[in-house]
């Protein structure tokens, strides 16, 4: 049995865990709600500009663009997003796990890091990461979403890829975070819904050129909506974490507080006890 | 009651004007074009540029960068990658962006993209041509 020093040493490093993790969990509970209300507001845009593109894709009747050209496929790359810290469950070892069941039979993926774990994972293990986005803040930009996207771009229309995908966690709910795999490019066009009757445009040059200039926000915006879903469930999987650690830490403290008190109701007893036999033995 | 037409403006960010309005002018890809409520459906590209919006009888202007416009049903939807109402615009800002990108392209030198500074320099314009 510990003796009550030992014991008394643990409760007290054990407490001093259980303030650091539910200091983080009110943390991220606030961060939560925060990239919660962001991926909210990048809602009304997100669908307003996928329902302009349906509806430009099927005025200008198959008109090509670069965009949307499919190719046969050489080389693909994947856009994996994680977060840049740890201590969130498992989130970042689900997206990881999805990417390397992805990019495991793909001969020669290109990997575009977006967060320090994807990026140190992917070097570590000798893939070839064409580029690394870390330290992007808590506050995901719009215009940081701009520059991948325009990497990723600028690869496909060089050819050097011929196709690629996101994968990150979408945010289900505070709970759950998912892991899925979303193709980014060749852009397949969201089909038109048919509600109503049919509007006839005017398109202002043209459709192609309305078109082609749809496109790439389309691109940006879907790079930014994964990463701001991303980051929603990244601090939802950190409260979580960080709620059941602070549970745990409560249980311990109770078992040892228990054992910390039968030792120290054994250690009284038994000095009783020797008082008592030395009493007797003078008598 | 002159007739009104529902405007909004969305960002990526943020939903940045959503109001009845009477008559809109937008820096349209191939010039400038006004709607008033009933108009065609119409979409188009924008430039970077100043909307000009008639609300109350009074004009205010909002200045975008680049995007596009779909209207239907009296009802016109600016799509912008930033849009600022011109009295939330800061000049100081602007006219500091303005001066960067104007030394990046004075400097020449090899490592910097020309393109994406004249951008710039535009966008800083476009800003303080809203604000003024």
């Amino acid at each position: 049995m510990p003796s009550a020093r030992d014991l008394r040493r643990r409760i007290k490093s054990i407490k001093s865990t259980q303030q650091i993790t539910k200091a983080m969990k009110m943390v991220a509970a606030a961060k939560l709600r925060r990239a919660q209300e962001a991926a909210e507001s990048a809602r009304p845009f997100a669908l307003k500009i996928k329902d302009v593109l349906s509806r430009v894709a099927a005025a200008s009747g198959g008109a090509s663009h670069p965009l949307l050209e499919v190719r046969e496929v050489k080389r693909t790359a994947y856009i994996v997003i994680t977060a840049d810290r740890g201590l969130c469950g498992g989130f970042n070892a689900n997206v990881l796990r999805r990417a390397a069941a992805e990019v495991r039979d793909v001969p020669n993926p290109a990997i575009i890091a977006v967060g320090r774990k994807s990026r140190d994972y992917f070097t570590r293990r000798g893939f070839d990461v064409a580029a690394s986005y870390v330290r992007l803040g808590e506050t995901i930009q719009f215009s940081q979403a701009k520059e991948i996207a325009k990497f990723v771009m600028d690869k496909y229309m060089a050819g050097e890829v011929d196709e690629v995908y996101l994968i990150f966690s979408e945010f289900v709910n505070v709970l759950t975070q998912r892991p899925v795999k979303v193709k980014l490019l060749p852009v397949e066009t969201p089909a038109e819904e048919n509600k109503g009757p049919k509007v006839e445009y005017i398109f202002e040059p043209s459709a192609e050129s309305v078109l082609a200039s749809l496109l790439p926000t389309y691109v940006e915006t879907t790079v930014f909506r994964a990463m701001l879903e991303a980051k929603a469930g990244e601090q939802g999987a950190r409260m979580t974490a960080m709620d059941s650690a602070t549970k745990n830490a409560k249980e311990l403290i109770y078992k040892l507080t228990l054992s910390l008190n039968r030792a120290r109701q054994a250690a009284i007893t038994k000095e009783i006890s020797e008082i008592v036999g030395g009493a007797a033995a003078l008598e | 009651m002159a007739k009104t037409q529902r405007l909004d403006i969305v960002t990526p960010e943020k939903v940045v004007f959503s109001e009845e309005i009477e008559f809109i002018v937008a820096p349209g890809a191939d010039g400038e074009l006004g709607i008033l409520p009933e108009h065609a459906p119409l979409v188009t590209a924008l430039k970077i540029g100043v909307l000009r919006v008639q609300q109350g009888g009074k004009f205010f202007k909002v200045a975008v960068s680049g995007g596009f416009m779909e209207v239907k049903n009296s009802r016109v939807v600016v799509l912008a990658d930033t849009a600022e109402r011109a009295d939330e615009i800061d000049v100081e800002r602007a006219r500091a962006a303005k001066q960067r990108a104007e030394q990046r392209l004075a400097s020449k030198s090899p490592e910097i993209d020309i393109a994406r500074a004249e951008i710039a320099l535009q966008k800083a314009l476009n800003r303080i041509k809203a604000a003024e």
